[in-house]
């Protein structure tokens, strides 16, 4: 018994900076973030118990608002499933027994060490403006110029398209379960006459589900809250276009002050997110398929 | 049908090395674009190499527009980046070995409310914890982002660091407990140096992510002096040299080296480490 508790004890102070971490960190910054958001907190001295007024002002009286979460929804929608298929289909090439496999691996991780820096921002900068290589290129091709980052219309696709270079690991994801897919699976399938197409659908796809649910998920969760790449490439423009979430938080809270508004935006977009990932959860009974034996 | 299998594989080679082509072709044009003329980039040139290469671009870009030139920005963030990794190693490898290896009260619901954290978005608590780390004087210095590491507040690491003591046979805890090892030895000397995969997926992640943070040092840094580099490229874009092209994309270049050359001499083991984490649930 004596032995019991002392091991309890160690393994307490195992975990004890987390314990310190987690309240310190994150559970008493979020009780205050919800005090927050019902106050009109700014950092200049006193503040006053509003009650819902912040919230209803988001959601009847904040065109920003509404701007911010429309385009933040079209992004998600389309940066998400883009990148995931296509870290889906990298894999499935990858997966083959091919030589040199480790090199492509390596390259294609490569962005994604570097996509969310500055330098990858302005990068993308200078190759998406006017007279840029993106355009000249386009040129050789016979295809028209676009104005990729001043026109409103291909402005967020054009971000959104570094958040899917950056799909690696979600490729890296995939190939370890591809890797775990046993063999026998698949020699069974020929011998009963599946296609190729067939044993895509049938095996690789529901052996994948629990990973692509990971990375639903995981992926879904940033991609609300990206902020660094439109912050330096577009600063939100034009006409709002690119103006995510993430930067209105940003000029709420940090460019104008008004931190008790920017702490209720913060909870509606938490709200958004806890309301999205468990519809994701509830689908995924349906089609996730959990290695029960064969 | 061996023929066939030849072909697919040609087919394939090409494709992944078009596509690697792809991938890479904005970080070569980086490089090339580095040591073009202004005119050459405005141009718009989409040839990697540059026409009359030029050298300059490294020496102005370095001494910046300021006061403050990228000698200062890169000392900055390595005096930020490598206190917050090596407090994560630490932190990341005790709270995981609590976990993984003792039994005490409340295990589960402490090991799902780190799970839970993990979900939880940055966004909500950036305020909190800004008001917070200003109150204890710490705005204008790197404790905000060393604090956290100190006390594990990554709970993506801890949990990856959970998933490899776990993969680590009992085995050996038990014989060295026989053999009268304290808990403590049992970790530095049997087991940590086992965990040397998971060890440098930790440093690998960490490193990137703080090196690349721009939020982060956008909110708590506001003194030129101990700006880091991606503070520091912003400041070039913004202020100066607008039509300094490659300067910018000299300093770009100097910017991402540590962080690429960490993943090149670690990414042996950094493959491994990720294919662990989110494979067994």
């Amino acid at each position: 018994m004596k032995q019991k508790n002392k091991e309890g004890l160690a393994g307490f102070l195992y975990i004890l900076p987390w314990i310190v971490g987690f309240l310190t960190l994150q559970l008493i910054p979020l009780i205050n973030s919800l005090l927050y958001s019902f106050t009109d907190f700014s950092l200049l001295g006193k503040y006053k118990f509003l009650g819902l007024q912040n919230y209803v002002k988001i959601f009847t009286n904040d065109a920003l608002f509404k701007q911010s979460l429309k385009v933040t929804f079209y992004y998600v929608l389309m940066a998400v499933p883009c990148k995931i298929i296509f870290a889906l289909i990298i894999a499935l090439i990858l997966n083959q027994n091919l030589k040199g496999i480790n090199i492509f691996r390596t390259l294609y991780y490569l962005p994604s060490i570097l996509g969310g820096s500055i330098a990858i921002s302005v990068l993308w900068k200078y190759l998406f403006m006017d007279k840029g290589v993106v355009n000249q290129f386009l040129g050789f091709l016979g295809i028209s110029s676009h104005q990729w980052l001043g026109d409103p219309k291909l402005a967020l696709p054009t971000i959104g398209l570094v958040t899917v270079w950056e799909f690696g690991s979600s490729m890296l994801l995939f190939l370890a379960g591809l890797k775990q897919i046993p063999t026998t699976y698949y020699e069974a399938a020929m011998i009963d006459g599946a296609g190729c197409w067939r044993r895509f659908w049938k095996i690789t796809l529901p052996e994948l589900s629990p990973i692509m649910l990971f990375n639903l998920i995981m992926q879904m969760i940033n991609a609300f809250q990206d902020f660094t790449t439109p912050f330096v490439i577009t600063e939100g423009g034009p006409m709002k276009s690119t103006y995510l979430y993430g930067m209105m938080l940003y000029d709420q809270g940090f460019k104008f002050f008004r931190m008790g508004y920017a702490s209720a935006l913060s909870w509606v977009l938490f709200a958004i997110i806890l309301v999205l990932t468990s519809l994701t959860f509830k689908s995924s009974q349906s089609w996730v398929h959990y290695g029960d034996n064969l | 049908m061996m023929k066939q299998k030849t072909g697919s594989k040609i087919v394939s080679y090409m494709l992944l090395v078009l596509l690697a082509y792809v991938m890479i072709y904005p970080l070569l044009w980086m490089i090339g674009a580095a040591f073009k003329t202004n005119e050459e980039i405005f141009s718009g040139s989409i040839s990697l190499l540059p026409k009359h290469p030029v050298f300059g671009a490294f020496a102005a870009g370095w001494k910046g527009s300021g006061q403050f030139g990228f000698g200062t920005f890169l000392k900055n963030t390595f005096i930020l980046t490598i206190p917050t990794v090596f407090f994560t190693v630490i932190s990341s490898v005790l709270v995981g070995y609590g976990f993984a290896r003792f039994r005490f009260p409340c295990k589960r619901i402490l090991f799902s409310l780190m799970l839970s954290t993990m979900m939880l978005p940055g966004t909500v608590i950036i305020i909190p914890r800004y008001i917070f780390f200003k109150h204890l004087g710490w705005l204008n210095s790197y404790l905000p982002f060393i604090a956290p590491a100190i006390v594990g507040c990554f709970p993506f690491f801890n949990f990856m660091m959970v998933q490899f003591f776990r993969g680590l046979p009992l085995e050996l805890d038990e014989s060295a407990k026989m053999d009268g090892c304290k808990s403590f030895t049992i970790l530095r000397y049997i087991l940590l140096p086992l965990c040397k995969p998971a060890i440098f997926s930790v440093i690998v992640f960490q490193f990137v992510w703080t090196w690349n943070d721009f939020m982060g040092p956008l909110i708590y840094i506001s003194n030129v002096a101990k700006y880091t580099v991606s503070l520091g490229l912003r400041l070039t874009m913004d202020v100066s040299s607008r039509f300094d092209w490659n300067q910018i994309m000299a300093m770009s270049l100097v910017t991402i080296i540590p962080p690429v050359v960490l993943f090149f001499s670690a990414q042996k083991y950094f493959v491994e480490g990720i294919a662990t984490t989110g494979m067994k649930n």
